[in-house]
């Protein structure tokens, strides 16, 4: 590792006060302290510190990511195969597949990060503050919840809208209201709804490549939402081929795995629960707000079932929840420290109603069968209205205290 | 009237070389000093000049605001040297010592009433050791705190064992005990460590309420035991004292003479026999650590690893301190240090390995681990501080100076210390006790 110290050592002094490039010594900061932790030391206080950086935190995120993004590639390759009507076994040209979903998925990351990087650093290096570890998160979440399908120009217009806009603005990571990646996805949602919603936008295609005969490329919530009434969504789901699943736990079979059309890291529950045994190993993500997710998404399901007014509500509840991007949300959306609630009890109050609204905007939504990115967003903005309330309640325990001490 | 409390947010920080149990003595200092800063925010005002002959108990210099409340000399010598700071801010009285000491004598034998008492131990010099919440700073004589609290153990990491310092100590820590108790229309009260047998010297006490505190740090920090005993309301004011400052109260009670000799524990890593030496207050670093320490960078604090103060091997002992530790300073730079494994650094969060080890002990450094950033992670704080009290926010407020959310979020009932560990396990790496003092000062100030 020397020499890449001496590298830095030898760049060092252009960066420095009276340097050539002084003006970009944060941007040549952000890169030391990637490739070395600083020797910073302690003054008063606390002479001994926590090994625990943000650098580690964001970082655990990313691995707990990796499932979800590789069976992201796998199934972009698998979605494809299936329309054109080759290998439509799971295994059957594997590697195909791998290559297939590379090629349409990494451009995505690269983009996202090339562009939400570049305008973290652009931003650190205007405003002279260090640039801040958040976005390694926000630019691997912002591909997951896109569709493979979608032209790489609009993920750079979202990424910026997203850091500019969902962060920035509000005075950068740890500022924000909104969870940056969900912004990202809001904002093509309503700025381009076409390329966001209806069935074929899952499905990566290729020009002068005709789909098979009988071929869907429909999502579960959109056959959920669209089956005929007095049907059980079970016994009437089929996948994107066409073809019946033929029972409920076909079907939720399908989506614990994940091989069903979807955005690119949301339909493995699998893999997303690979990842919130890692959050919850690490006690990076917190466990507060995904139990009481569950919890909130598991009741609605629970009432719908219960009032059973059309087949989208009488969908078991375990099925419900595999479905769309409920579990995605709940293990890596929801859970975003800065945009969601601070307190513990909060915590319970905020990843409950998400859950809770979700599942009934999911259910209720006219336009479109999903609701847990709205949901999210909208508790966003509602947590530091919980956590007022639960740090009001502490103050008013106090001044009890106070007035039964002085009566 | 005496609780049992159980404390269950916190944590321990295993530190290799904690002090054996075993008393040396350490050589006697020449060289003493008193460091006004020890005392927050006193303003002192000189009463002796370079060069003048003191006793032990002569007064050095008084608060400037409090006149009566004197800081005296630890022993008998000559004034060498009056440190002055930035601002001429005097940083330090240096005392060279004689060697055959000589005492100023008080007259102890009328200690009938309150006044008389409290007379006596700010004319000696002795009243310093009383502190008072809120705001942590020397006890307002003129205020009547509603309770007094003794922590009678040390929970911070390698803290020093008092049932092993005060063993035998029984006659001058009840005339100590005795003296407090006059000044208080509440109780005072005495907390051991619950779920292990205390020293005689605190289970015979007498005038007291007993009371236990178990689980982890910081359930021996005065703030905490305050907090589950007797909280802390608008206008209201809590006196601590540390144990050894007690027996010391009471020694000089009995005997008229200023004696501030103490038992100290010499502990960390890089101190090649950890254990207890008996010294005096303010002496020179040199006297207790010369001979005694690793070769290497290292870092000297006067007090624990959490809350003192960083000391240079020419400086001295803190007024306050009752141990001097000695870690390895980390200045170096580690090549990619958040991705390594770094089995041999701990970490509360289970990111590191360190919480599957959990008898392992750590030879922690001064390295920060990580650099400044904005508040991301949430809950961190409220785990190891087990108080019923929002410490994000009440740090947020005191950055915004919003005095008025700083009273009712409890700025009264807290001091840096109570938060030592709060800022240890900061993953943005804020300076929590420090952005806590100013909120301290700010509320002192405007609120009084």
């Amino acid at each position: 590792m020397q020499f890449l110290r001496n590298f830095f050592d030898n760049l060092r002094p252009n960066f420095e006060e009276g340097g050539k490039f002084e003006k970009y010594y944060k941007a040549f900061e952000a890169m030391e302290t990637f490739a070395f932790t600083p020797p910073h030391t302690t003054h008063n206080g606390a002479h001994i510190r926590d090994a625990i950086d943000l650098k580690r935190t964001m970082f655990f995120v990313i691995i707990a990511l990796i499932p979800s993004l590789l069976f992201g590639i796998w199934n972009t390759g698998h979605q494809y195969y299936l329309s054109i009507g080759q290998y439509p076994e799971l295994m059957d040209g594997f590697m195909d597949k791998i290559i297939f979903g590379a090629i349409r998925v990494l451009p995505i990351v690269v983009v996202s990060y090339a562009v939400g990087l570049g305008i973290e650093f652009g931003i650190a290096v205007a405003k002279n503050h260090s640039v801040n570890e958040g976005y390694l998160v926000s630019g691997m979440l912002i591909p997951l919840v896109l569709p493979s399908e979608i032209p790489l120009w609009m993920v750079a217009v979202a990424t910026a809208f997203a850091v500019l806009i969902g962060k920035e603005v509000f005075g950068g990571t740890g500022m924000n209201i909104l969870n940056p990646a969900l912004t990202a996805r809001a904002f093509l949602f309503f700025a381009y709804p076409t390329k966001m919603s209806g069935n074929m936008v899952w499905i990566p295609q290729e020009s002068g490549m005709a789909s098979v005969d009988g071929y869907t490329g429909e999502t579960l919530l959109s056959q959920a939402y669209n089956a005929p009434a007095g049907s059980q969504f079970g016994s009437v789901a089929y996948d994107a081929a066409g073809v019946q699943y033929g029972s409920l736990a076909d079907t939720m079979w399908a989506s614990f795995w994940g091989w069903i059309p979807g955005s690119i890291g949301e339909t493995s529950v699998f893999a997303i629960l690979l990842g919130a045994a890692f959050l919850l190993y690490t006690g990076i993500g917190s466990w507060r707000i995904m139990l009481s997710f569950l919890i909130g998404g598991l009741g609605m399901s629970m009432i719908f079932n219960a009032w059973g007014a059309n087949p989208f509500m009488s969908v078991h509840p375990l099925q419900q929840l595999m479905m769309g991007s409920f579990m995605f949300g709940m293990v890596f959306m929801a859970t975003d420290p800065v945009s969601a609630a601070q307190t513990n009890t909060g915590k319970w109050i905020y990843g409950f109603f998400a859950g809770f609204l979700g599942i009934m905007i999911r259910v209720f939504n006219p336009a479109y069968p999903e609701g847990i990115m709205m949901a999210i967003l909208f508790m966003n903005v509602m947590a530091p209205l919980i956590d007022h309330y639960v740090v009001e309640a502490n103050i008013n325990r106090r001044l009890k205290r106070a007035k039964a001490v002085a009566s | 009237m005496s609780k049992n409390v159980k404390i269950r947010r916190g944590a321990d920080i295993k530190l290799q070389g904690a002090a054996e149990r075993v008393k040396a003595e350490a050589p006697f200092p020449s060289a003493f000093a008193i460091k006004p800063t020890d005392f927050h925010g006193l303003t002192p005002k000189m009463v002796v000049k370079e060069g003048a002959e003191v006793k032990a108990g002569s007064v050095l210099f008084y608060d400037k605001y409090n006149e009566h409340v004197k800081f005296t000399s630890p022993v008998s010598g000559e004034v060498a040297e009056i440190v002055r700071g930035a601002k001429r801010r005097i940083m330090e009285v240096r005392i060279v010592a004689d060697q055959n000491q000589s005492y100023e004598s008080f007259d102890v034998s009328d200690q009938s009433s309150e006044e008389k008492v409290k007379a006596l131990l700010m004319s000696s010099g002795l009243w310093a050791m009383i502190k008072q919440r809120p705001y942590d700073i020397v006890a307002d004589p003129k205020r009547k705190p509603k309770a007094i609290v003794i922590s009678a153990f040390d929970s911070a990491p390698l803290g020093a064992d008092y049932d092993f310092i005060l063993h035998g100590q029984n006659e001058a820590f009840q005339k100590g005990i005795d003296a407090l108790a006059q000044m208080t229309s509440g109780k005072v009260h005495l907390n051991t460590r619950g779920g292990s047998t205390a020293d005689a010297v605190f289970t015979n006490a007498k005038n007291v309420v007993h009371n236990t505190f178990s689980g982890p740090h910081p359930s021996g920090t005065p703030g905490v035991q305050i907090h589950h005993l007797d909280p802390i309301n608008k206008g209201e004011v809590v006196w601590t004292v540390s144990p050894q400052h007690v027996a010391m109260i009471g020694r000089f009670l009995l005997t008229g003479k200023v004696d501030m000799s103490k038992t100290i524990a010499l502990a960390g890593s890089e101190v090649e026999k950890p254990r207890y030496l008996s010294t005096w207050i303010g002496a020179s670093i040199k006297s207790i650590v010369e001979g005694q320490i690793k070769d290497g960078k290292n870092r000297i604090i006067s007090g624990n690893v959490l809350t003192g103060d960083k000391v240079d091997l020419d400086g001295y002992l803190g007024y306050y301190s009752d141990v001097v530790t000695v870690i390895p300073e980390g200045d170096e730079a580690q090549f990619m240090g958040w991705l390594a494994p770094n089995l041999h650094k701990y970490s509360l969060s289970r990111a590191y390995f360190s919480w599957l080890m959990p008898k392992k002990r750590y030879k922690l450094n001064t390295n920060m681990n990580g650099e400044d950033r904005a508040y991301v992670v949430s809950g961190q704080y409220e785990d190891v501080l087990p108080m019923d009290v929002y410490p994000v926010q009440l740090i947020k407020s005191i950055m915004t100076n919003d005095i008025d959310k700083m009273e009712k979020l409890g700025i009264y009932e807290v001091a840096p210390e109570d938060f030592a560990l709060c800022e240890y396990a900061c993953t943005s790496k804020m300076e929590v006790q420090k952005i806590l003092r100013e909120g301290l000062d700010l509320a002192q100030k405007e609120l009084g």
